[in-house]
C-alpha cells in the first residue's frame, strides 16, 4: 500500500468495510467511536465493581466480599474509571469534535492518532487479567503507595506496563490533539477565535505531555525498586516513601485538570448554546483556563498534607490551593452570566449543564474544606475526601461528558434522540447521584476511614442510603446506553444542520449526520 | 502527488498502528511474565514481541519516507511533524524530570532527614543512630557494602566532551545539508554516529568498572538507585538516537533529503542535542557536584 498511497487522491475515499474500517483506521470520526464506546464498557465495567462495593458497605459487618478482594475492587474501580471511562471519552469527543470545529479534514496525525486508541484496550487487559493471576489484583488504592503497593503480588509487573501502555496513548493523543489544533485550523481562525471546547483540550493536551512522563518515572521506579534492588522508596537505602507521593501527586494533581477542563470545555459550548447567547466573557474564560493549568503544577502536595512535612511546605500548598478558587470561580460566574436573560430552554445536554454547574461547585466547596490544613488533618482519609472527588469527577466530569453526548449526538447520527428517555436518565441520575454522594460528607466528617470494607453501626444509616442511591444510579445508566443506541438506529426524526437554536461554530455548518471527511476545503472564518 | 492549495494529506488506513499494537501487548506481557519468576517463558515471549515492535516501525518508517519522498507531504505535512517531535521531546525531559527530582530530593531532604537534620532529630537519633548524612549516600542500612563513586575528572569528563563534538559533527552535518554539500554532510553524520557508538563503549567500560572496582552497583542505596537508572536511562537515549542517525545517514548516502526538506534529520538531530543536554545535567548533577 505504501507505492499506491502517493498515487491515489486521498482525499475523497469512504471507510472500509467490515473489523478492517475499525482496525486499520485513520480516520477521527471512527477513532472518536472507538473512543466513546470503549469510555462507555470501561463506565459499565468500573460501575460494576462500584455496585460491589457499595453492596459490600450497605450495612456493617462483613457481608459479601473479603477484605483483600474489596481492596482490589477500590483499586481497579479507581484506576478504570480515571483511564479507562474519562480520560478515553474525553479524547472521543476531542477526535469527533476538533477537526468539525475547526474546519479541519482530520487529525494532523491520522496513523498515530489510530495507535493511539488501539493501546488502550491492551493496557485494560494486562490490568484487567490480574484479577486471575495469583495474589489477584492490585489491592494498594490507585495511588499505588509504596511500600505497601509492594507486596503486591504477581500483578504487579502488569499494573506497571499497563500504566506505562495508558501512558503512551495519553501522550501521543495529547501530541496528535495540539498539532491539530496548532495547524489545521481554517484561515481566519485565530487563537482567541478557536471554539472554547477546543482551547480546554488544547491546555488539557499540555497537561497530558507534562505529566503522563511522570507517572511513567514513579512506576518505572517501583519496579525497580521491587525486581532490581534499587531503593528509592525504601529509607534503609536513604530514599523515602514519601518521595513517591511528590512525584505521584505532580501527575496526580494535573490529572485531576486533565480530567475537568474538557468539562469546562463542553459546559462552555452547551449553556451558550441553550441560553441563546454568546458565551460571557470569553477571553477570560480562556485566561483562567490556562491559570487553573499553570496552578496544577504548584499544588500537589495538598494531597499529602499529614506525611509530615516541614510547616513551611504545608503554608506554601495551601495557599497556591486556595488560588485556584480565583479563576475557578471565574468560569462559574462567567456560566452563570452567559445564563443571565437569555432566552433559556432546558433540553437534556442544557439539563446536564446546570447539574453541572450547582454539583460541580459543591465538589469545589468542599475542595475549598480540605485545602485548609488544621481541617484537611481531620478530614484526611476519610469519606469525606471520597464525597469530594466523586462530586468533582460523577457530577463534573461525567455529567460533562454526558451534556456533550446528548448535545453532538443528533450532529454525529443525524437523528435526535429520545428526548423523554433523555430527561428520564438525566433526573433519575441527578437525584441518585446526590442521594450516593451527599451522605459520605456526613459519615465522613463523623470519622468513617475511606478504603476499609466494614464500618462501626453509627454509619449504618446513612451508608445504606448511600448504597440505594447507587443502585438507582448504576440501573439509571441503561437508559444511557438504550438512549444512544435509540438515537443510532433512528431516533425520533431527522435533524437539520444546524441542530438547536441556539448553536454556533463550524460543526453545526456542515450536514447531519456529518459526512465521513469533515473539511475537505477549509471553511472561511471571519 | 502535487497537493491542492489548502489540502492535508490523510493518509489510507494503516495495519502497522495494529501490528504495532499486538507487539506492544506481546513485549509487555512477556517482561511481566519474566518478572513474575518464570523466565525461560518470559523472555523469549519479549524477544518476539520487539522483534514484532521493530518490524512495525520499518514498515510504519517505510511508508512514510516512500510518502516523503515521492512528494506527498507539503509544508503543513512538515510543520505538524516538526511540532510533534518538539513534543515528544518535551514529554521526555519530563520522563528525566521525575528522576532528577528523585535525585534532588534525597539529596537535599531524604538522606539530611535521615541524618537527624532539621525537625527529624528523633529519627537520626533514635531510628538510624551513627548515621552520618553525607554524598553520595548508600542509607543508614549501607545497602550493598562499601562503595565508591565515580570522579567527575576521569571517563565521564571524556564521555562529555566525545558527547559535546558529536554535537558540534551533527551541526557540521546540517549546515553541510542546508549548503548542499553532501560530501560533507556524510563525513559529519557519520562521525556523529562513530561518536555515539564510542560514548556507549566508554559508558559500557563505566558500568564494568563500577560493578568490578568500585563495587557501585544499582542495590547500592539511593545512590546506586539514581546514578544507574539516570545514566542508563540516558544511555537507551542515545542508543535510539545513534539508531535514528544510523537511519538518517543511510537515507543520506541513498541521497534523500533536500536543503529545505529534511524533516527526519532535524528530528534526529533534536533529540540527538536534547540527549546532550541531558547528559551535561548529569555530568553537573550526578557526577561533579
Amino acid at each position: 500500500m505504501e507505492s499506491t498511497t502517493a498515487t491515489h487522491d486521498d482525499h475523497y475515499h469512504g471507510p472500509a468495510s467490515g473489523i478492517r474500517r475499525w482496525l486499520f483506521t485513520t480516520n477521527h470520526k471512527d477513532i472518536g467511536t472507538l473512543y466513546l464506546w470503549f469510555s462507555l464498557i470501561m463506565f459499565f465495567v468500573g460501575g460494576a465493581m462500584a455496585m460491589v462495593i457499595r453492596a459490600e458497605l450497605i450495612a456493617p459487618g462483613m457481608n459479601l466480599v473479603d477484605p483483600m478482594f474489596y481492596n482490589q475492587l477500590i483499586t481497579v474501580h479507581a484506576l478504570v474509571m480515571i483511564f479507562g471511562a474519562v480520560m478515553p471519552a474525553f479524547v472521543g469527543l476531542a477526535n469527533w469534535m476538533v477537526p468539525m470545529m475547526i474546519g479541519a479534514p482530520d487529525m494532523a496525525l491520522p496513523r498515530m492518532n489510530n495507535w493511539s486508541f488501539w493501546i488502550l484496550p491492551i493496557g485494560f487487559t494486562l490490568l484487567l487479567m490480574t484479577f486471575f493471576l495469583p495474589g489477584g489484583a492490585p489491592a494498594s488504592g490507585w495511588t499505588i503507595y509504596p511500600p505497601l503497593v509492594l507486596q503486591t503480588g504477581d500483578a504487579f509487573p502488569f499494573l506497571v506496563f499497563s500504566i506505562h501502555v495508558l501512558g503512551i496513548s495519553s501522550i501521543m493523543g495529547a501530541m496528535n490533539i495540539i498539532v491539530t489544533i496548532m495547524n489545521l485550523r481554517a484561515p481566519g481562525m485565530g487563537l482567541l477565535k478557536m471554539p472554547i471546547f477546543i482551547w480546554t483540550w488544547l491546555i488539557t493536551a499540555y497537561l497530558l505531555i507534562a505529566v503522563m512522563p511522570v507517572l511513567a518515572g514513579a512506576v518505572t521506579m517501583l519496579l525497580t525498586d521491587k525486581y532490581f534492588g534499587t531503593s528509592f522508596f525504601d529509607a534503609a537505602g536513604g530514599g523515602d516513601p514519601v518521595l513517591f507521593q511528590h512525584i505521584f501527586w505532580f501527575f496526580g494533581h494535573p490529572e485531576v485538570y486533565i480530567m475537568i477542563l474538557p468539562a469546562f470545555g463542553i459546559i462552555s459550548e452547551v449553556i451558550p448554546t441553550f441560553s441563546r447567547k454568546r458565551l460571557f466573557g470569553y477571553e477570560a474564560m480562556v485566561y483562567a483556563t490556562a491559570a487553573i493549568a499553570f496552578l496544577s503544577f504548584i499544588v500537589w502536595a495538598h494531597h499529602m498534607f499529614t506525611v509530615g512535612m516541614p510547616i513551611g511546605g504545608l503554608l506554601f500548598f495551601m495557599f497556591t490551593t486556595m488560588l485556584i478558587a480565583v479563576p475557578t470561580g471565574v468560569k462559574i460566574f462567567n456560566w452563570v452570566a452567559t445564563m443571565w436573560r437569555g432566552a433559556m430552554t432546558f433540553e437534556t445536554p442544557m439539563l446536564f449543564a446546570l447539574a453541572f454547574l450547582f454539583l460541580f461547585t459543591i465538589g469545589g466547596f468542599s475542595g475549598l474544606m480540605l485545602a485548609i490544613v488544621p481541617a484537611d488533618f481531620q478530614y484526611h482519609d476519610s469519606y469525606f475526601v471520597v464525597a469530594h472527588f466523586h462530586y468533582v469527577l460523577v457530577p463534573g466530569s461525567v455529567f460533562a461528558i454526558m451534556a456533550g453526548v446528548y448535545y453532538w449526538l443528533p450532529k454525529w447520527t443525524g437523528n435526535m434522540y429520545n428526548e423523554f428517555w433523555a430527561k428520564t436518565h438525566f433526573w433519575l441520575t441527578a437525584i441518585s447521584v446526590n442521594i450516593t454522594f451527599f451522605p459520605q460528607h456526613f459519615v465522613g466528617l463523623a470519622g468513617m476511614p475511606r478504603r476499609i470494607p466494614d464500618y462501626p453501626v453509627q454509619f449504618a444509616d446513612w451508608n445504606m442510603v448511600s448504597s440505594l442511591g447507587s443502585f438507582v444510579f448504576g440501573i439509571s445508566q441503561l437508559i444511557f446506553v438504550a438512549v444512544i443506541i435509540g438515537c443510532i438506529r433512528g431516533g425520533t426524526r431527522k435533524v437539520d444542520d444546524r441542530v438547536w437554536e441556539g448553536s454556533h461554530g463550524l460543526e453545526w455548518t456542515l450536514p447531519s449526520p456529518a459526512p465521513y471527511h469533515s473539511f475537505d476545503k477549509p471553511p472561511e472564518v471571519r | 502527488m502535487a497537493q491542492a492549495e489548502g489540502s492535508y494529506y490523510v493518509p489510507h488506513e494503516s495495519y502497522w498502528p495494529v501490528v504495532g499494537t499486538i507487539g506492544m501487548f506481546v513485549a509487555v506481557l512477556g517482561a511481566s511474565i519474566w518478572l513474575i519468576g518464570m523466565g525461560h517463558v518470559g523472555v523469549p515471549v519479549t524477544l518476539v514481541g520487539a522483534a514484532i515492535i521493530l518490524f512495525m516501525v520499518w514498515g510504519w518508517f517505510r511508508d512514510v519516507i516512500n510518502e516523503s519522498v515521492s512528494g506527498t507531504f507539503g509544508a503543513l505535512e512538515d510543520k505538524s511533524f516538526r511540532q510533534s517531535m518538539a513534543w515528544f521531546i518535551v514529554s521526555e525531559v519530563f520522563f528525566f524530570g521525575a528522576f532528577f527530582g528523585a535525585l534532588f530530593y534525597a539529596r537535599m531532604f531524604s538522606v539530611p532527614w535521615l541524618g537527624g537534620e532539621g525537625a527529624n532529630f528523633f529519627t537520626g537519633l533514635l531510628l538510624w543512630e551513627g548515621f552520618e548524612a553525607t554524598w553520595p549516600s548508600h542509607g543508614p542500612g549501607e545497602l550493598g557494602g562499601d562503595f565508591r563513586a565515580i570522579g567527575a575528572w576521569g571517563l565521564p569528563a571524556i564521555m562529555t566532551a566525545i558527547l559535546l563534538t558529536s554535537g558540534v559533527t551533527l551541526t557540521i552535518a546540517h549546515h553541510a545539508l542546508k549548503d548542499g554539500r553532501r560530501r560533507l554532510l556524510n563525513w559529519g553524520l557519520f562521525a556523529t554516529v562513530a561518536l555515539g557508538l564510542l560514548f556507549l563503549c566508554f559508558q559500557a567500560y563505566e558500568f564494568y568498572l563500577a560493578y568490578t572496582e568500585y563495587n557501585l552497583r544499582l542495590e547500592t542505596g539511593i545512590f546506586g538507585s539514581t546514578f544507574f537508572m539516570l545514566t542508563g536511562f540516558h544511555g537507551l537515549h542515545v542508543i535510539l538516537g545513534t539508531l535514528m542517525l544510523i537511519v538518517v545517514l543511510g537515507r543520506c548516502l541513498k541521497g534523500h533529503f533536500t536543503a529545505d526538506n529534511h524533516f527526519a534529520f532535524e528530528a534526529a538531530a533534536w533529540y540527538w542535542h536534547f540527549v546532550d543536554v541531558v547528559w551535561v545535567l548529569l555530568f553537573i548533577f550526578v557526577y561533579m557536584i
